[in-house]
């Protein structure tokens, strides 16, 4: 006997992230979920936020990692409340972890949620957590070849950060192609410049940033 | 390891589905996956035989319908496979379009005794 289904197998995690999002509105938090490959630089751009943004806006960071907590270790260092998720070998955060973490975190404190995703090109994308804002960070040594091979990551999110512009002398890698590419793939995307080891393009960012959480 | 969470969500889905319909054994579950969500079929049915151990849908087979990646344009409205570099329009070069088929991850439906 054949019986018909039809249910989304990503669903629960769907309504989850729905109920997640409840809180963070509530609670007046802005999150956002921050995607790139390992060493991309996810922890750097966080850095560099708060950096920006001390004194203005009140963050709070969740450090999403298979294991270790040196990320959350080097976040705390800037004085921030940071909640380390090991995922013990899966790819990606999903919407109960991130349910877990805001139980641990001050909420009332905290006006913007930087949420550090597992180092990943591929699931991510698919496991929404409640957020705001999807953004994903590049980097010039991964080549401009990426938005080819990973069109679903480059076409969910809102806004893309291209780190490590100091080293384009250095390495092959196309500017105008990798923007073209990536506005065709994702027409709405935000596109940002940034070295955080020279601090380049960080200002413009965190204007942007600030501008989506007074819109919200 | 994305298979993995995504085979533990849907074999949820599977086994209410069954239990609702005093179902004594599941022999298949058929699935229909967007190709853009580069979930690998065999994957899927790799953590099945793991995960379905014990459970009246151990040894069920995964059958998988592949939906291929499509778009429509935001100003011709025509509808067009997704190549892989180029997510232009090939009628008439717009470039806002939306993704309309290829993301899916579905349970469509299973097949118990």
């Amino acid at each position: 006997m054949e019986i018909k289904v039809l249910k989304d197998i990503l669903g629960a995690n769907e309504q989850l992230a729905a109920k997640n999002r409840e809180l963070l509105d509530s609670k007046k938090v802005f999150a956002v979920n921050v995607m790139a490959s390992p060493g991309a630089g996810k922890t750097s751009v966080v850095l560099q936020t708060i950096k920006a943004l001390k004194g203005k806006v009140r963050i709070g960071v969740i450090e999403g990692d298979i294991a270790s907590s040196i990320d959350a270790e080097t976040v705390a260092k800037e004085g921030v409340p940071v909640v380390q998720i090991n995922t013990g070998g899966e790819c990606h955060l999903e919407a109960i972890q991130i349910q877990n973490a805001l139980n641990n975190l001050p909420l009332a404190d905290i006006d913007l949620l930087l949420i550090e995703n597992v180092g990943n090109l591929v699931c991510p994308a698919e496991f929404s957590l409640g957020e705001h804002l999807k953004i994903l960070i590049a980097s010039v040594p991964e080549g401009d070849d990426k938005p080819y091979k990973y069109p679903l990551m480059f076409n969910t999110v809102d806004a893309l950060v291209l780190n490590k512009i100091d080293l384009l002398p250095y390495v092959k890698f196309n500017v105008d192609t990798f923007t073209k590419t990536v506005k065709n793939i994702n027409t709405k995307v935000e596109i940002f410049k940034m070295s955080c080891t020279t601090g380049e393009g960080v200002q413009a960012w965190a204007k942007w940033l600030t501008a989506k959480m007074k819109l919200k | 390891m994305h298979e993995l969470s995504i085979t533990q969500s849907m074999l949820e889905i599977v086994l209410k589905q069954a239990e609702q319909a005093r179902a004594k054994k599941v022999t298949k579950i058929n699935l229909v996956i967007g190709e853009l969500t580069g979930v690998v079929s065999d994957s899927v049915q790799f953590y099945l035989d793991f995960l379905t151990k014990d459970t009246i849908a151990e040894g069920a087979a995964v059958s998988v319908t592949l939906l291929p990646s499509q778009a429509k344009c935001r100003t011709c409205n025509q509808t067009f496979k997704l190549e892989e570099f180029d997510w232009t329009c090939p009628h008439c070069q717009g470039n806002i379009v939306d993704v309309i088929s290829g993301k899916e991850l579905l349970v469509e439906s299973i097949e118990v005794e």
